[in-house]
């Protein structure tokens, strides 16, 4: 007899290798072919460098290339210290559970969302500027100092610092009970190592590799983030994914040549970026050999305990800021500087919006849970081949799932478009659910792979020895240890799914209407209470998933609280 | 055992020979009522611009009338930028879809127009053939079928009128600037409190134009392609003009807001005291809306501003010809125009002629005009044709070179 299990789990990694693979593809091959001078529907028809000439010729090339890798380093940097900092000086204090339940709706804010939240705190006219004004600044009308949109883009790091934060933290609680954190600490401070100390020299050796993939994911998006970077970052010259985006829109279409040799080295930036971050991962492991056994037991504890804090903290306290802003705004009327309130408070723009709100609301939901379920289930069972192999997903394998994160989403759709049409898929919910897909499954991938891979083989040897079947395992022992890490993955999936735009908008070719297609089309038109309604409403489903990944847990093994936390 | 079950095989032959029959066209341009028989339950997907409230609410009125009148549903899909519609038809025809394109009309104008025509991504010409198209007077109104000076030859169908608007705070600004020079002085006796859209952005590059007009003497070249002008002497005047201007604009020309939206919202923060805008109404909207100070005017520069009309193509792929047809059609009635053109419907100026319109008709369109925001009646008149689609591509790369990067 075939053993269910393996009639699942034998053909979902190859599954999953298609569903990414022909996308990816052809997302590849509609860059790569019109870089080179072939796109027959614009008359391009013989091979040619000199699209990558103009590119080069561009003036103002340099500049755009170092912002966005310094951006997105410095900003994955920083946030990967503060979630560190700050686990180390808190794991388990109180504040560590007050930090955690803050957790989840911050996960869940638009990215585009929280940088207009962002650039309204800190802009001229923005809510910092008004509480000070017209006393005591003096200010009566708004200073003219250039913030956020600095030329080397500052205003960029820090958006983008405290949407990863939160991000790295949640994957660090799902990763913090694989890693047997809560043992080693212990065993650490039994050993009378002070609480940071044995953080940094006892579970961060081990937490670190858990978070690998996700700090990559981080760095390949900030490199290429083009929402944020639009509304916080420089203009003259802009990060290159943002002059991309603009060369990709031209009206002019002979543009998209060079747009396409600008997607390939935007390709490059980040691999760059991934490659300088690989060199210094491997120094700072060198450099620490040393010092991980030297005996120290106390260093700095206060000091980086502080500091842990104050950054992360302050990363709350912008996003939160960022958040209060946009519910000001979602609530004004006319709201002229230097007023710090918006007055009357009107509801307009609730009322507005509310109307026909629920078709939206109803298939983004739809989209989301379908194309998290599909990813899930390809996922899991690609990991649980591998687990019964014994062998991990071949490397280039797991590069084919970084690839949809790392090609420009304007130019990879294109191919998307292309073969949704040749293979004859009616634009519709469909063809967005499994767009959402190529989408999400690299994240949920890289949610769950180190959690799944850590697990202990002998619970299922165990399992196995006592007379259970490899399915019978898999329900009643694995999954059940893998359920917060499995939700978690749910829940960002899920999150992703819900902030697709484009792919939504050219799959479903308006058939689809979701919540982001509706805030993304309003947004464009730049009233910021309606923006601001948007995005409230847009937080709404993935708040409502995060809740739920890091609750149910909880309720589900009340009586087994070793599967909930880490302490 | 049949290879399918039956009904699946009746299915999928019905499907086959309702993608047999889409393809052939079943209507007669000539005809009219051939069309109106053809769409009929048909359901037509317009991409257009989907960024402002009001036109988002003056569509939906269009789709129910639509419904009403035609038996045809009209579905909006709206998008961030006019683009988005143009990868998806060429995607399309890049995988060889010629008669099952997911775009049934789309609203563009300028550039977007020029290369979409260029690369036959458009139906027609279908636009002359129109009942309702004769109402704009073509013979006597040459802009309603030119398109930045290039002939539309029916291939887009006019829908409104724009023209570079000048609007200020009246609180904080007593003269607004009414010439190019004028408003170099009036920006260095206010620095800070002025700039424009970042180019390519089309109102930036709109300002590009509306300045180069302004400071030639001779505006001859720019009616011509630019390759047959001396490009660089031609433009010296701007460049000059604008390495004096920019000290004193908006964070002191280090960087530049995206947008209009974006110009407005500034307006509305009260970090600038002048901006302007392509659609005149816009400001008077956005009293109406909360965005902009109640002490905000609008008005014209001396000489007169760009102005252009914008309009409605089909995709050479489109599914739905013939009720995309009726729909652009119907958006040249009298009666959508006249709720269009209102300022609590969406603002927008008619293309129709006042002249081709009977007593009833022409009434709709007279708005009370008691709104000090707009701009007197009459005042839109004075407008400065679009120059030649070329130099607007060349001006834009000249600026990236100069100010784009430092």
């Amino acid at each position: 007899m075939i053993d269910p299990h393996a009639l699942w789990t034998r053909p979902a990694p190859w599954l999953a290798m298609a569903v990414l693979g022909l996308p990816v593809a052809a997302g590849l091959g509609a860059v790569i072919a019109p870089a080179f001078g072939w796109l027959p529907a614009l008359g391009g028809t013989s091979p040619t460098l000199a699209h990558w000439q103009a590119l080069w010729e561009t003036p103002g090339l340099v500049d755009m290339v170092r912002l966005s890798a310094v951006t997105g380093l410095a900003s994955a940097g920083l946030s990967l210290a503060i979630v560190m900092l700050f686990l180390g000086a808190f794991l388990h204090t109180r504040l560590f559970g007050v930090v955690r339940r803050l957790l989840s709706p911050l996960l869940a804010v638009p990215h585009a969302a929280a940088a207009i939240g962002l650039a309204f705190l800190f802009t001229p006219s923005g809510l910092a500027a008004r509480l000070v004004s017209p006393w005591p600044s003096g200010w009566e009308y708004p200073p003219d100092y250039l913030f956020p949109g600095d030329p080397d883009g500052l205003a960029l790091i820090i958006g983008l610092t405290i949407k990863e934060v939160p991000f790295l933290l949640l994957m660090s609680l799902a990763a913090l009970p694989q890693c047997r954190a809560g043992e080693r600490l212990d065993v650490a401070r039994g050993l009378g190592y002070r609480p940071m100390a044995a953080f940094l020299k006892a579970v961060l050796p081990g937490l670190y590799p858990l978070l690998r993939l996700p700090v990559y994911a981080v760095i390949a998006f900030a490199t290429s983030a083009v929402d944020v970077a639009l509304i916080l970052g420089p203009t003259t010259p802009p990060p290159l994914s943002v002059a991309v985006l603009r060369w990709l829109n031209d009206p002019d279409l002979t543009m998209r040549f060079m747009a396409s040799a600008g997607a390939l080295l935007q390709l490059g930036v980040t691999l760059a970026a991934l490659l300088v971050w690989w060199t210094l991962e491997g120094l700072t492991a060198r450099a620490c050999r040393g010092w991980l056994s030297d005996g120290r037991r106390a260093f700095g504890d206060t000091a980086l305990r502080w500091t842990g804090l104050g950054l992360l903290g302050a990363a709350l306290v912008l996003i939160i800021g960022s958040l209060i802003g946009l519910m000001l705004w979602s609530l004004a009327g006319y709201w002229p500087f230097p007023e710090a309130l918006p007055w009357p408070w009107i509801a307009d723009n609730w009322l507005g919006a509310l109307d026909g709100l629920a078709a939206p609301l109803e298939h983004a939901a739809e989209v989301g849970l379908a194309a998290t379920l599909v990813s899930l289930g390809l996922v899991l069972g690609a990991l649980e081949a591998e687990s019964r192999r014994t062998r991990p997903v071949r490397r280039w394998s797991e590069w084919l799932l970084y690839l949809p994160l790392l090609v420009p989403p304007v130019a990879f759709l294109f191919g998307l478009v292309l073969i949704q049409t040749q293979l004859g898929l009616a634009p519709g919910i469909a063809a967005v659910i499994g767009a959402h897909v190529v989408f999400v499954l690299p994240y949920v991938f890289l949610s769950l792979a180190e959690s799944h891979r850590r697990l202990d083989p002998r619970w299922t040897q165990l399992a196995r020895s006592l007379g259970a079947s490899p399915s019978r395992v898999f329900w009643r022992v694995r999954l059940p240890l893998l359920t917060a890490p499995l939700l978690t993955a749910a829940a960002v999936g899920f999150a992703v799914s819900i902030g697709q735009y484009l792919p939504t908008l050219l799959l479903g070719a308006g058939r689809v209407a979701t919540i982001t297609t509706e805030a993304v089309s309003l947004a464009s038109g730049g009233d910021r209470r309606l923006t601001a309604v948007y995005a409230l409403l847009q937080l709404l489903l993935p708040a409502a998933g995060f809740a739920l990944a890091l609750g149910l847990p909880r309720l589900l093994f009340r009586h087994r609280i070793g599967l909930v936390s880490p302490s | 055992m049949p290879l399918l079950p039956r009904r699946a095989a009746r299915a999928l032959s019905l499907a086959v020979l309702a993608l047999v029959a889409g393809t052939a066209q079943g209507y007669a341009l000539d005809d009219w009522s051939t069309v109106t028989d053809e769409a009929a339950g048909q359901t037509v997907y317009f991409a257009a611009w989907g960024g402002d409230a009001d036109v988002n609410g003056y569509l939906d009125w269009v789709s129910a009338q639509m419904q009403q009148r035609y038996d045809v549903g009209v579905v909006h899909v709206k998008l961030g930028d006019t683009a988005e519609a143009v990868s998806r038809v060429l995607a399309e025809k890049a995988a060889g879809n010629a008669d099952h394109g997911a775009i049934d009309l789309v609203w563009l104008n300028g550039e977007n127009f020029a290369a979409m025509k260029e690369n036959g991504l458009l139906y027609g010409p279908f636009a002359t053939r129109l009942p309702h198209y004769a109402l704009t007077a073509p013979e006597s109104h040459p802009e309603v079928s030119h398109d930045f000076t290039l002939p539309t030859e029916g291939y887009e169908s006019p829908w409104g009128k724009a023209q570079l608007t000048f609007y200020y705070d009246s609180a904080r600004v007593d003269t607004p600037p009414r010439d190019m020079n004028a408003l170099l002085d009036w920006a260095q006796a206010h620095p800070g409190r002025f700039t424009y859209p970042l180019p390519p952005d089309f109102l930036g590059s709109s300002f590009l134009k509306q300045a180069l007009l302004g400071l030639v003497d001779d505006r001859e070249p720019l009616y011509h392609p630019v390759g047959e002008a001396d490009f660089d002497a031609v433009t010296a005047p701007l460049w000059d003009y604008l390495d004096r201007l920019h000290p004193y604009l908006w964070r002191e020309g280090r960087t530049f807001p995206a947008s209009g939206s974006a110009l407005r919202q500034l307006m509305g923060d009260g970090e600038l005291s002048l901006a302007l805008t392509f659609t005149p109404s816009a400001p008077a909207a956005a009293v109406a809306d909360h965005q902009l100070p109640p002490t905000t005017r609008s008005y014209l520069l001396d000489g007169g501003t760009l102005g252009n009309v914008h309009f409605v193509a089909i995709p050479f792929n489109a599914s739905h010809k013939a009720g995309a047809l009726v729909l652009a059609n119907f958006l040249l009635a009298p009666e959508a125009q006249a709720r269009k053109q209102a300022l609590d419907g969406w603002g927008d100026a008619t293309v129709l002629a006042m002249e081709r319109l009977d007593a009833s008709q022409r009434a709709a369109f007279e708005t009370p005009d008691d709104n000090p925001t707009r701009l007197p009646a009459g005042a839109l008149g004075k407008t400065l044709a679009e120059p030649h689609p070329s130099w607007m591509a060349r001006l834009e790369s000249a600026w990236q070179a100069r100010y784009g990067a430092r």
